[in-house]
């Protein structure tokens, strides 16, 4: 069947890419690395070691073995079953594995979110821009749509936070909740959690609202230009089903490839948003990581970043699949 | 049935190509290529939003060129002649000062030069890296193509950002590693896109015509390809432009920027990072950021109004 | 009474560079079981016509004159009833199949949706219909389920064929039916729509900017120059005794195999049409015109008689005013 065929391939294509992430991340960290890394994590740790010791820890992390192929087997063996090392300084012993479970809930609940809604949102305010071309609410939006997309997303949470938290005071400045100063359970910590929430929800949402609304506007037009457009108001159409069985599920698959390619750019936003809010993410983790040059934590954040593009544009694949039948067959 | 919007061009309204004084192949060309450049320009100063975006960056390519003069003593944390420390906005200090007693306008300046140069130098490597493959999967097709597609896809799908924080973690920071980086996470959408147009132009019969009388690839390639890929190249290397300045911000914000060449970002990420969001020392963090807002604008609007003219299909619209 | 009935119909659409008048005033009528053609280079106007009997240019057109179809005045109609004309009344065969059906519906859906948008059936019926109508162009009716791209461009054609018969028409507009196909399927396809004309009664217009093929299907053939309509009568006299220098340069241009003229001074026009915004004064072909005399470019020719049933915008047609230094034909 086509549509197997079409997804097997997406599927090759995804473990390709992961495995060019997976070697090109190895030789990055265990090649180029500046300095001992046995000796960064004696000092790290503040703990002084015996020579002897340091070549047993050594041994341990299989340093003493060839780079390729030994290392970088046990290096794949270590990232498959998530024993990515400990952390160097940040979190000093702790495994890294352990410092990601607690931040990865919190980035991927707010970018999640936050992502749909901006896609949903601005997707039907492109179809309403496109379908009624002109007019102040087609300009005023294009304006404002610009404006959004030429605003790197930090200063947009910045002037958010300004704004809402410092002038006016409704949210709180940054974190993730009250803790340790309050202690909230249940629908408390909920309502508490997603006050912290709020900025940085907005923050990208916004952010990526301009974009994905003018990609769909350009869409429709592109496709309001087509025959089957006219063929269908003479066929006597209303214009409402002609925008919807025909103007707009066509319009919408180009949209969502380019939607599905700014996934690598929603991800470098987290990262800054996170900054500007201190909210406890995986983003924030990779910028303290990358102060401190804590490279097991550096490595492992970098490739929770790739495997979580990869799997939205996994998913942005199986969407095209559906609303296109021509790549369907074969 | 298709809508008769636009009447047939007008053949007769143009002028006609002034043919140089001394007629030799060389000289036709750029005769040729000038009358285009013309036409171009003529089409482009009809687009309001393309005009308006051309005047901004006019505005702070100035800005960038008087910071090459200008007294770089002003920007010394270590004279102690400077103003007063973290001011608000005033008439000698019309964003206020940093927390050295630095005008944060002199630091506006002095980060156009920076934020312009790095913006302008990342894309430039983005377009000749990301339009070479893409000419060469396009034109040659079979596993070349195959290959440098496949690779294309993976920088693709890379996030940037988190590839550019182990890249800087690993390589050090400075200017030139922060363009690499740039250029790196930004050639596989220009190579996508120039694949593509090369394609097209590959069906046309004057590329037949070309080989079937024996013109080796580069020949074909250079005379007749690249004129015809090279106004999507330009239209799409202005989109870039905007795009690279945003991640240098980014990247400077994170904290990776030149600390001896300020750039905006780099001034933003000073400011957040010494308190400016909890003092209230707007002007500081608002003065960087408008700019870029500003220049990233002007870049899009160029870059759409330029993208208007090259492809036919948004001209109809 | 005719099927459609088009008196002094004006076009003029209104774009960033000013107006420009595609039609000028063309007056035609099609009866019952009759196939006018209507012939032109690209540009004339004669696909704007098309548009112009459904209403379905951009409100900003300026549409002058008198449409009538079925003794309905369709610049008239509110927009509920103009809807309801729309396929009922006729109904439109669009050029290049390539794009004028839906690319993510089936092909099924796609002529169930004429019919059901007219109440005409319910849905399961409406399928039995449409997979009777694939039948009718020559199609297996199990095709219904397939999708526009699984097609050949042949056989999507004659899909737009059966979606135009769906609501029964009176009269269908065939706009460029045959020009984005092979010779052969181009064959095919025009025998199948003549016979379906015939069979069912139908009145057709048939536009296109092949005159030979216009030869074979029509009953009267109208040429169309700068918007207006400059010859018109029988199909067989207008192409073989044609009376205006252009309708002879057209015909002239489509040789017959063993034509040693031909092969030894292909005939063409030069130049190219006009700009609809830049008319050439008195009659706007004489720039071009192989038979100019010093009057063309000052008179505007109107449709003089040229013969029993024919009429030409000539002044070397028999009917026009008598004039010095001007020849007869």
């Amino acid at each position: 069947m086509g549509t197997q065929r079409y997804l097997l391939g997406k599927v090759v294509q995804l473990v390709i890419t992961l495995f060019f992430v997976l070697t090109f991340t190895f030789f990055l960290f265990h090649y180029f690395m500046p300095g001992d890394p046995v000796r960064t994590f004696l000092k790290a740790a503040g703990a002084k070691y015996t020579p002897a010791q340091a070549e047993q820890l050594k041994h341990e992390f299989g340093l003493d073995q060839p780079i390729f192929p030994n290392q970088y087997v046990r290096f794949l063996k270590e990232t498959a079953t998530l024993h990515m090392g400990a952390s160097t300084i940040i979190y000093p012993d702790s495994s890294v594995t352990s410092i990601f479970w607690s931040r990865v809930g919190k980035s991927l609940i707010l970018i999640t979110t936050s992502t749909i809604a901006s896609i949903v949102i601005g997707v039907a305010m492109g179809i309403y821009g496109g379908w009624r071309r002109g007019g102040w609410v087609d300009n005023s939006s294009m304006s404002s749509s610009l404006v959004l997309y030429a605003m790197p997303e930090f200063v947009l949470g910045m002037i958010l936070l300004l704004i809402f938290s410092r002038w006016l005071g409704w949210f709180p400045a940054g974190g993730y909740d009250g803790a340790p100063v309050t202690q909230y359970t249940g629908f408390a910590h909920f309502a508490d959690v997603a006050n912290h929430m709020a900025l940085p929800w907005l923050t990208l949402m916004l952010a990526y609202l301009g974009e994905f609304y003018l990609l769909m506007r350009s869409s429709l037009l592109d496709v309001l230009g087509e025959e089957y457009i006219t063929l269908a108001r003479a066929k006597g159409v209303r214009e409402k089903y002609v925008l919807r069985r025909h103007a707009v599920r066509n319009a919408l698959l180009p949209t969502v490839t380019l939607i599905a390619l700014s996934f690598g750019f929603i991800l470098g936003g987290v990262i800054t948003v996170e900054i500007v809010f201190s909210y406890p993410g995986v983003g924030l983790l990779s910028y303290q990581a990358l102060r401190a040059r804590d490279f097991p934590v550096l490595q492992a954040t970098f490739l929770f970043a790739a495997v979580a593009v990869l799997i939205a544009n996994l998913i942005a694949d199986l969407t095209y699949a559906y609303l296109d039948p021509r790549v369907r067959s074969a | 049935m298709k809508t008769e919007t636009e009447p047939l061009a007008p053949a007769t309204t143009e002028a006609p190509v002034v043919l140089p004084k001394r007629l030799s192949p060389r000289s036709i060309r750029w005769a040729r290529r000038r009358k285009a450049f013309v036409r171009f320009w003529n089409q482009f100063r009809r687009n309001k939003m393309g005009m308006f975006g051309l005047a901004i960056l006019v505005f702070f390519f100035a800005m960038a060129i008087v910071s090459i003069f200008s007294d770089k003593g002003r920007l010394d944390p270590t004279i102690t002649t400077n103003g007063p420390v973290l001011a608000n906005p005033s008439w000698a200090y019309p964003f206020g000062t940093n927390l050295q007693g630095i005008s944060v306008l002199s630091l506006v300046v002095e980060g156009s030069r920076i934020s312009l140069f790095v913006g302008l130098t990342a894309s430039l490597i983005s377009m000749v890296v990301g339009s070479t493959i893409g000419i060469w999967a396009g034109y040659r097709s079979g596993i070349s193509d195959v290959v440098l597609m496949r690779l294309t896809d993976v920088f693709l799908v890379l996030p940037w950002l988190a590839l550019a924080i182990v890249l800087a973690a690993v390589f050090g920071q400075n200017m030139w590693v922060i363009i690499f980086i740039i250029g790196l996470t930004s050639w596989a959408g220009t190579s996508r896109l120039v694949r593509a147009q090369v394609l097209s132009v590959k069906e046309r019969t004057y590329i037949e015509r070309s080989r079937a009388l024996g013109g080796s690839d580069w020949h074909v390639v250079t005379r007749h390809v690249l004129p015809n890929v090279m106004p999507v190249i330009f239209a799409n290397t202005i989109l870039t432009i905007a795009i690279a300045i945003l991640s240098e911000s980014a990247l400077s914000f994170l904290g990776l920027g030149d600390p001896l060449r300020p750039s905006w970002g780099t001034t933003i990420e000073e400011a957040f990072n010494n308190g400016a969001l909890t003092l209230g020392k707007w002007a500081w963090l608002l003065a960087p950021s408008l700019c870029i807002v500003l220049v990233v604008l002007a870049f899009t609007m160029v870059g759409f109004a330029m993208d208007e003219i090259v492809n036919p299909r948004i001209r109809e619209r | 009474m005719s099927v459609l009935s088009v008196r002094d119909l004006r076009v003029t659409y209104s774009t960033k560079g000013g107006d420009v008048p595609a039609v000028r005033g063309v007056t035609f009528d099609i009866d019952k079981s009759e196939v006018l053609g209507l012939a032109g280079e690209s540009g004339c106007g004669k696909s704007t016509i098309a548009g112009a009997v459904l209403r379905l240019h951009s409100p900003q057109t300026r549409i002058e004159g008198d449409i009538t179809l079925d003794g309905k005045d369709v610049l008239e109609l509110s927009p509920g009833k103009l809807r309801a004309t729309r396929w009922t009344g006729a109904s439109i065969v669009f050029q290049g199949a390539l794009h004028a059906l839906n690319p993510v519906q089936r092909i099924g859906n796609q002529i169930v949706e004429a019919i059901t948008v007219h109440r005409m059936a319910d849905e399961r019926e409406a399928f039995v219909r449409a997979g009777a109508l694939l039948e009718q162009v020559g199609l297996p009716p199990r095709r219904i389920n397939d999708y526009p791209h699984e097609l050949s461009g042949g056989q999507k054609q004659r899909v737009m064929i059966a979606m135009a018969l769906a609501c029964n028409p009176s009269l269908i507009i065939a706009d460029e039916p045959t020009t984005a196909l092979d010779v052969m399927v181009q064959a095919q396809v025009l025998k199948l729509l003549r016979s379906l004309q015939h069979d069912l009664g139908l009145a057709m217009l048939f536009i296109t900017h092949d005159l030979s093929v216009l030869v074979e299907v029509s009953d009267k053939l109208a040429i169309m120059y700068a918007g207006k309509i400059v010859e018109e009568g029988p199909a067989n006299e207008v192409f073989h005794s044609p009376v205006h220098p252009y309708t002879k340069a057209l015909a002239a241009a489509f040789p017959e195999i063993g034509d040693q003229r031909f092969r030894k001074r292909p005939s063409g026009l030069g130049g190219d049409p006009p700009d609809p915004q830049l008319i050439p004064s008195g009659c706007p072909f004489h720039p071009r015109c192989a038979e100019v005399t010093a009057v063309c470019p000052e008179l505007v020719p109107e449709l003089w008689d040229a013969g029993v049933g024919r009429t030409a915008a000539c002044v070397h047609a028999n009917g026009a005013p008598t004039l010095e230094g001007v020849a007869r034909t």
